[in-house]
């Protein structure tokens, strides 16, 4: 019999970095951090920050990971100042730096280089840090200032977070994947579903699912307000890691008892390819409902759908056909290694030769950024997490988030096209 | 920081996200009052040019959902909002916001019943919401300790420089008395 009350992962993770026996959800705690992460956006004001604070240096450089990822290649003199400034500060205090042409987009990377070990606690200031956790591990976004501060000590304080359990039943049709499992349960709770909340996501859809997958599900915790996200670790996350990372590693598991705020169960075998309408990743439909809209934009990427699995699932429904005339397409895979195996497996002639724009990584148009910034008229379906006013550019814009099957399969029709409609037409 | 303030309201729909409180496109800059100017462009692109020093906004529910950018607290505090309140707060920018000194208040009651342009005063101390226009008062919930700390020393790096001061001072005082 244990002495401490029952704990889930996430309470687990927290008092082990609290140096507690146990947490309650509600009790503010002091902990330290395995790792801390700023992006070309968020970097530049944690270091004006972090030198503020007087230190000389960051608590431990091997723990503070910076990556340009949102604006570069650095897409004007602003955003190049900026690189310059993360560029060097990295340099100089000997951060984790991963240059252009030898990283990508941070939350592709890090759980792809073994940065994210079950266990950890890991901060970053990307609201997308949360995708860490299907990795068995604690990651939440926080702001530029809550990093300086980590930067300096190591810490960070937290409200330990209530956990709303989320089991998907039954085994996935084709076609549908995490993207799909995560857009409908956002859809369920709304945007604010999980506001200052984990969600446990488990389940034997989740066990069937890939670690890729598993990936986009964490990363859009936060697109229903939680704090972080969270798979427990099996065989499949053992697989990975083994290639990734020889630093020892304990993972947690959920005790019998543990408090849940709530528990949400989906059967998911007869689950339609699900797609977020305007103006809110929350907006979610069953893509028949959407089929046949009008669009003259796709882009496949990003830190949600950005990995080799889903250029693969695009190519595969891509086949022989042709972007349509009236779209334009975009893929950009996630990281320099996606990037590099897209090449290595015709996956990027693929695309190219159909008429599509074929980039190196970047967070880019997600956020409007640039390569694919969306005008008035313009209506896209992105396989990236938020679809708000002004999202991708212009305030009028539309953008549906789907998978990117539904995406690839859409840029072929110039219409919101199901995946298995497009399929068909392609002799296996 | 002044602790009471008093200003003008602008009353804001659920879930104001950080994509329309400062447009992504705007992000290269790293400065409140660069990015004051463009503040709330996304769902009121007159807001930046109208609101007055000091005035408040009173919002519904999820303020402030979506990205971790810290430049979204930041430009309402360059355009010169003084205090945001709403029925409550997304998150991350709750912690933003008072980590770089602007106050964030929970009133339900407030989101409710202000309507744009009634003058409000507020004391932080007590979490007193008072409609001077409508001659109503509301109450906020309460800040826990360690939030109210931050607060106090006026942003999170400001109460870091404090902790470190202490340790370092404290250290001296244990060298003195071994030596």
């Amino acid at each position: 019999m244990s002495a401490t009350k029952p704990m889930t992962m996430t309470e687990k993770i927290i008092a082990r970095h609290a140096g507690m026996p146990s947490v309650a959800a509600g009790d503010l705690v002091d902990v330290s951090v395995d790792l801390v992460m700023a992006n070309d956006v968020t970097a530049p004001i944690a270091i004006r920050e972090f030198k503020k604070t007087g230190l000389a240096h960051t608590f431990d450089p091997k723990k503070v990971v910076m990556v340009p990822s949102h604006f570069a290649p650095a897409k004007d003199l602003f955003a190049a100042r900026n690189c310059e400034i993360m560029r060097t500060f990295a340099k100089e205090e000997g951060c984790v730096y991963f240059e252009i042409g030898r990283g990508g987009i941070e939350h592709v990377i890090l759980p792809d280089k073994g940065f994210c070990r079950p266990g950890d606690l890991i901060i970053g200031a990307d609201s997308h840090t949360c995708t860490y956790g299907a990795l068995n591990c604690f990651s939440s976004g926080m702001g530029s200032t809550d990093i300086a501060a980590a930067m300096a000590t190591g810490m960070t304080w937290l409200k330990v977070p209530e956990t709303i359990k989320v089991v998907y039943s039954g085994r996935l049709p084709e076609y549908v994947g995490g993207k799909d499992l995560v857009l409908r349960t956002i859809g369920e709770i709304g945007d604010d579903g999980a506001r200052y909340m984990a969600i446990e996501f488990t389940g034997s859809a989740i066990h069937d699912l890939p670690m890729e997958g598993r990936l986009t599900i964490t990363n859009m915790t936060i697109e229903a307000g939680g704090k972080n996200g969270i798979l427990p670790f099996d065989e499949i996350t053992r697989e990975y890691l083994a290639s990734r990372t020889n630093v020892p590693y304990e993972p947690v598991v959920a005790d019998e008892g543990a408090t849940y705020a709530r528990t949400i169960e989906f059967d998911v075998s007869n689950m339609e390819p699900q797609i977020a309408a305007p103006y809110s990743p929350s907006n979610v439909f069953p893509l028949s409902q959407m089929v046949g809209t009008k669009i003259n934009q796709v882009v496949i990427g990003s830190c949600t759908n950005g990995r080799i699995s889903d250029l693969r699932l695009a190519a595969k429904i891509l086949g022989e056909n042709r972007i349509s005339d009236d779209v334009r397409c975009i893929v950009i895979p996630g990281s320099q290694d996606v990037y590099i195996q897209a090449m290595h497996e015709g996956l990027a002639e693929q695309f190219a030769a159909a008429g599509a724009v074929f980039s190196t990584a970047t967070c880019g148009p997600c956020l409007g950024g640039y390569m694919g910034v969306a005008d008035e008229q313009d209506v896209i379906v992105s396989t990236t997490n938020r679809n708000f006013r002004g999202r991708m550019g212009h305030v009028e814009a539309h953008v549906y988030l789907a998978n990117p099957a539904v995406a690839i399969a859409s840029a072929i029709t110039g219409r919101i096209t199901d995946p298995r409609e497009v399929a068909d037409l392609v002799p296996a | 920081m002044s602790t009471e303030l008093n200003g003008f309201a602008w009353t804001f729909g659920p879930s104001i996200d950080t994509d329309v409180i400062i447009p992504a496109h705007y992000l290269t800059a790293n400065t409140k009052e660069e990015l004051g100017k463009h503040a709330l462009e996304g769902i009121d692109p007159t807001f930046a040019s109208k609101v007055r020093k000091g005035d408040i906004i009173v919002a519904k529910a999820n303020f402030g959902c979506g990205s971790s950018r810290e430049h979204a607290p930041m430009a309402l505090l360059g355009a010169g909002v003084s205090c945001v309140i709403a029925e409550n707060f997304a998150r991350i920018f709750f912690r933003n916001a008072i980590n770089i000194g602007l106050p964030v208040l929970e009133s339900p009651e407030a989101a409710e019943k202000v309507q744009p342009g009634d003058e409000i005063h507020v004391d932080l101390e007590t979490g007193a919401i008072y409609n001077v226009t409508r001659g109503e008062q509301y109450q906020a919930s309460a800040y826990p300790p360690a939030i109210m700390e931050i607060i106090k020393a006026g942003g999170l790096i400001n109460s870091i420089r404090n902790k470190i001061a202490a340790q370092a001072e404290q250290q001296a005082t244990t060298a003195e008395a071994t030596a």
